[in-house]
């Protein structure tokens, strides 16, 4: 896939434009609708959100920027039931059948959906390889950036972050690596750790000599420095 | 919107261009094959625009203001710290809570897509899930919270979280003076979304 979704850093996006506060309105009746489709799916267990992430990063690079953000979710849902063959390319064009679907009684029911919301889906694997990285510790990221596991696949290591020095803050545990679960290969636990680096070893200019950034990254994004 | 139908790989290009009409087609489609049930979707939509929001990160927030055994529980465990408090569930599964000082602001970002702590804070707001905050956050923060009326003194560092992995951060504001002897409620009312993004600062009382 194409690294349109890994903006961070970027350069020529314009000012951010403050909401009000409170719960923030999805606004018109699709955007509604586009997201609690994309939740109610979820929930027919056919896929991963690493594979949900990944089929709306797997957008052409065109649409992916000119797509509103529920529509990528919209685009990306679509892609996803005729991948997992939950639906055919003949459904989507209007020439499927009407016949109940195999899935369906897995359907989510509205008394379930507070159950499932309150479930949601943790990612910490208790067990698994040991971390071999400690709070203190120096590491570097890989460089590149792109997935080592897949040519072109999902990964969690933005690119601004690619051959980058940082040090250990924290351990969080166990969890699912994303850039193997995204493509189906499994869940392949890993440890995850919160790394602290510099602004002044991210950017070519910063704003203030002591401001950093924090990022998650799995045990195999890192090398000891 | 017009839609030039360049890729026909992505199957979503069969569908409808018109948003409207493409999610329409896709409802139809999956209830009249089972798959899903309106009535689902319409508890989720009342969920997310009526139920879950940013009061209920104000809580937390406010008793860690007022509570100083919670705020260590806080920090150390987050998560089952706001599990019983009965925050939890879906983009949520793992808090970590990182509090602000005079000499350090959190930020809270997510560059590659749009993580957000869900059961604590609602769906994120427009801004948190654009290009110009994804991609400057990281960057340029300061001029970000310019954009937000935030002026930083110069000892105070930030710390911009961008947030790769299912680990959902929640910033604790400083809490404002003038504020001794509120109680927690009075306190939670201080508490924006936006400075548990970290964004925002907390509001001074009468402000």
């Amino acid at each position: 896939m194409s690294r349109v979704h890994d903006m961070g850093g970027r350069f020529g996006d314009g000012p951010v434009s403050p909401d009000p506060q409170g719960i923030p309105q999805l606004g018109e009746n699709w955007q509604q609708r586009a997201l609690a489709l994309t939740l109610a799916t979820g929930a027919l267990g056919q896929w991963n959100i690493d594979m949900s992430r990944r089929a709306r990063e797997g957008l052409a690079p065109a649409d992916y920027a000119r797509f509103t953000y529920f529509e990528k979710w919209i685009a990306g849902l679509a892609d996803l039931l005729v991948e997992t063959g939950v639906l055919s390319r003949d459904d989507l064009r209007g020439d499927g059948g009407d016949s109940p679907h195999a899935l369906a009684d897995r359907v989510l029911k509205a008394a379930d959906v507070a159950g499932v919301l309150a479930r949601g889906g943790p990612a910490d694997r208790p067990g698994g390889p040991v971390p071999v990285f400690v709070p203190g510790q120096a590491v570097r990221t890989r460089h590149p950036a792109d997935s080592r596991l897949v040519e072109g696949g999902h990964t969690r290591l933005p690119g601004y972050a690619a051959g980058a020095l940082g040090y250990v803050l924290r351990c969080h545990g166990t969890h699912v690596l994303p850039d193997s679960n995204a493509h189906g290969l499994g869940e392949a636990p890993e440890p995850l750790y919160a790394v602290r680096f510099k602004a002044t070893e991210l950017w070519a200019q910063t704003e203030h000599p002591g401001d950093e950034v924090i990022l998650d990254l799995w045990q195999s994004y890192l090398e000891p420095a | 919107m017009p839609h030039d139908h360049h890729d026909h790989d992505h199957p979503h290009a069969l569908l409808p261009p018109e948003p409207a009409l493409r999610v329409r087609a896709l409802e139809t489609l999956l209830s009249r094959k089972g798959l899903v049930d309106p009535a689902a979707l319409d508890e989720i939509i009342d969920t997310y625009q009526n139920r879950i929001g940013p009061k209920n990160g104000a809580r937390v927030v406010a008793r860690a203001w007022s509570d100083p055994v919670f705020r260590k529980a806080l920090q150390d465990d987050a998560t089952a710290v706001v599990a019983d408090l009965g925050f939890f569930g879906r983009q949520g599964e793992h808090i970590v809570a990182v509090e602000n000082t005079p000499t350090r602001h959190n930020m809270v970002v997510c560059t590659l897509c749009s993580c957000y702590p869900w059961p604590l804070l609602g769906i994120p707001p427009g801004w948190y899930k654009s290009d110009a905050y994804r991609s400057r956050a990281v960057r340029e923060p300061r001029k970000v919270l310019a954009e937000f009326g935030v002026s930083l003194p110069a000892e105070t560092s930030v710390r911009v979280w961008d947030s790769t992995a299912e680990v959902r951060y929640l910033v604790i504001p400083m809490r404002p003076d003038g504020t001794e002897g509120m109680d927690e409620d009075a306190l939670a009312d201080l508490v924006t979304r936006d400075s548990m993004i970290g964004t925002g600062l907390a509001r001074e009382p009468g402000q």
